[in-house]
């Protein structure tokens, strides 16, 4: 998967504060490669959260495209992009989420409810051993620790084994090892071919990267590969 | 996993929420269905009154109170009594449009020697009679001999009883059903006993007559107009046509009860209404704010590959399972509970009712059940359509806070 972002730009309406618009993305260009890690860091409040849900699909850019393997995917029926975020995207939110009434397994599968290959079954065992999920796994996930829901985070998005994994600080709530954990799982999607996008403060996370690009003024600014 | 399965933990896992939703659906389809049922109940009632008077037109002699005495006896049951001459009957039998007619005879017991109050006596011809036998045989189907009786729901005497009117022995054959009319408080009997007991109470020195005999007079006559003739245009031919009488239409007779009848059928439609508005907007408050608390989540479905139209199917879903059982819930609880009910209203509100027939007690229920699950997905399916037009991207950012 080949996935190209040309001139994007995002405003927010902050017309509720009376501060005008905000401008949080201006020309930003970027290309995500399969078999590749990108690194993406910088200031809070940045726009790397925002970047991030445009190029996978859920916040359209205010101007620019994202094209993935040339296909502009904001010029898509909702049905079709629907399809692509099912079947090509994992996507690990920044803020916790789960359905509260499923437990940790049904949760991970969710994707594969609304488009399944038959594989997610044995996938989600691996998956759950792999994130060290294995004693909670038929617990409610609205008992789980801040922790525990990342890692259910991770594991939902890898289950459909995407083509593209945008990955948003996944390593927040988590000790160093079980952040280790997470990393690895991330480059073993990468391993496999999948484009790997992750935005994080950690400086460790930044050894995993092929290319580690900083947000700065609206911009990315390359720092390495 | 599958999507039923989040359907059905969705509403098994939040069963606080569930139960109250399913209480409003059990209230709203409850309310619907019973009220429906009861308003149906009375204009029964009211047509099995118009049925019980049996005539299109009563006459009574033209007097300044004759209407008035005839509603009061029939309706409210105060004892009354009037007399015309009877070749009134041959006069009206001339009138156009007259298909059927009988005489009927009154008079009012002296004092208690049965009852607590004074009774009505009402007497009818057998041979002619075609407004009260076809009712009265609910109680005694023969033929009433002399000195027999039938007496209404209020009377204390007992099939098989004795009653004594004016010192003449008279048997109880048969007892009338409650209808919530003067009938309840009226006894009935052959036209050859009441002239008898007109002419007992003559000999006691009451006399109800001033000089005619008793075989002379009638007090009203019932008709029945053919069909295709205006009953209206053959109450004024009577009156126009026959002096010393006055026609009166029984569908105007019956407007008292009718009002009260009317007001507690608009307080019901007015109670169905509040109801159903209040559970509407109670609906579509609660869906709202259900839909609002979940953003999160159904950001999260979103993301993993729902689109808007399968969220949309999602929340509507939930929504139609609560509505569909709580309708179905609230239409049989309401059956229990009307019925009963429903003859409860008729003793004590003294207003005669009769339940509707199954076909139509059904299409009621098919009412109910469409007013709520209809009414419960529609209420979601606004708010989850308004959900679905934001950007997911940013309901995430609200997420979970
Ligand atoms: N819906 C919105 N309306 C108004 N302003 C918004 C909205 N979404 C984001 N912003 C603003 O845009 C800016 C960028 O937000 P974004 O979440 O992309 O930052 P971030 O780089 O991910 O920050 P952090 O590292 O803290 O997560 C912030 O200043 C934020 O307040
Ligand atoms: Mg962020």
């Amino acid at each position: 998967m080949l996935i190209t972002a040309h001139g994007i730009s995002r405003k927010y309406d902050r017309t509720r504060s009376s501060q005008g618009s905000l401008q949080v993305l201006s020309e930003t260009d970027l290309t995500i490669e399969g078999g590749k890690i990108i690194v993406i860091y910088g200031r809070s409040g940045s726009g790397k959260s925002t970047l991030l849900n445009i190029l996978a699909g859920i916040l359209s850019p205010s101007s620019g495209t994202v094209r993935y393997d040339g296909r502009d995917i904001y010029s898509l029926p909702d049905r079709e992009l629907s399809v692509l975020r099912c079947k090509e995207v994992g996507y690990i939110p920044q803020l916790h989420s789960a359905v509260g009434t499923l437990s940790v397994r049904e949760n991970i599968l969710l994707p594969s409810a609304v488009i399944g290959n038959g594989k997610e079954n044995l996938k989600s065992d691996e998956l759950i051993e792999q994130l060290d999920l294995k004693e909670i796994c038929n617990v409610r996930a609205n008992v789980l620790s801040g922790g525990e829901l990342r890692r259910l985070s991770v594991a939902r998005a890898l289950i459909n084994s995407p083509s593209v994994i945008f990955a948003d600080e996944p390593t927040n709530d988590l000790d160093d090892d079980t952040s280790q954990l997470v990393l690895q799982q991330l480059r073993l999607a990468a391993q496999n071919g999948a484009a790997v996008v992750i935005v994080t403060h950690e400086l460790f996370a930044r050894d995993y990267a092929d290319v580690l690009l900083r947000m700065q003024q609206g911009s990315l600014v390359r720092e390495k590969g | 996993m599958s999507i039923k399965k989040l359907l059905y933990k969705s509403i098994t896992g939040r069963p606080l929420r569930s139960f109250a939703l399913l209480f409003i659906c059990v209230l709203m389809s409850g309310v619907v269905f019973g009220g429906a049922v009861l308003s149906a109940s009375m204009k029964n009632g009211m047509n099995s009154l118009e049925h019980r008077f049996g005539a299109d037109i009563i006459v009574v002699p033209k007097s300044a109170k004759g209407q008035v005495e005839l509603e009061n006896m029939l309706l409210q049951g105060t004892p009354g009594y009037f007399y015309m001459d009877k070749s009134v009957n041959g006069a009206l039998e001339k009138i156009n449009g007259v298909e059927k007619l009988s005489a009927q005879y009154f008079l009012v017991s002296a004092n208690s020697e049965c009852c607590s109050a004074k009774v009505q006596i009402i007497g009818f011809d057998d041979d002619t009679d075609f407004s009260v036998k076809p009712w009265l045989s609910e109680a005694y189907s023969e033929k009433l001999g002399l000195n027999e009786l039938i007496v209404g729901s209020g009377i204390s005497a007992q099939v098989g009883h004795s009653l004594k009117f004016y010192g003449v022995e008279c048997k109880t054959v048969g007892k009338l059903e409650s209808t919530g009319t003067g009938i309840d408080t009226a006894v009935y009997a052959s036209a050859e006993t009441v002239k008898g007991l007109i002419k007992a109470a003559g000999s006691k020195g009451i006399s109800v007559l001033s000089k005619q005999s008793p075989d002379d007079v009638i007090s009203s006559v019932y008709i029945k107009v053919q069909d295709g003739y205006d009953i209206d245009e053959v109450t004024a031919d009577i009156n126009l046509g026959i002096d010393g009488v006055q026609a009166v239409r029984t569908k105007s007779m019956i407007t008292a009860t009718a009002d009260r009848l009317s007001v507690f059928s608009s307080s019901i439609t007015v109670l169905i209404s509040a109801v159903y508005i209040l559970s509407a907007v109670i609906m579509l408050i609660v869906f709202t704010a259900f839909v609002n608390e979940r953003k999160g989540e159904f950001a999260l479905l979103r993301v993993i590959g729902f689109s808007r139209f399968m969220l949309g199917r999602q929340v509507m879903s939930e929504a139609s399972v609560i509505c569909v059982v709580g309708a179905l819930i609230g239409i049989s609880a309401a059956s229990v509970i009307v019925f009963p009910f429903a003859s409860l209203i008729e003793k004590k509100a003294a207003l005669p009712m009769l339940s509707p027939d199954l076909i139509s007690v059904v299409g009621y229920a098919l009412l109910a059940f469409a007013a709520v699950a209809v009414t419960g997905p529609l209420a979601s399916a606004y708010s989850a359509y308004r959900l679905s037009r934001i950007d997911t991207g940013r309901i995430f950012r609200e997420g979970d806070r």
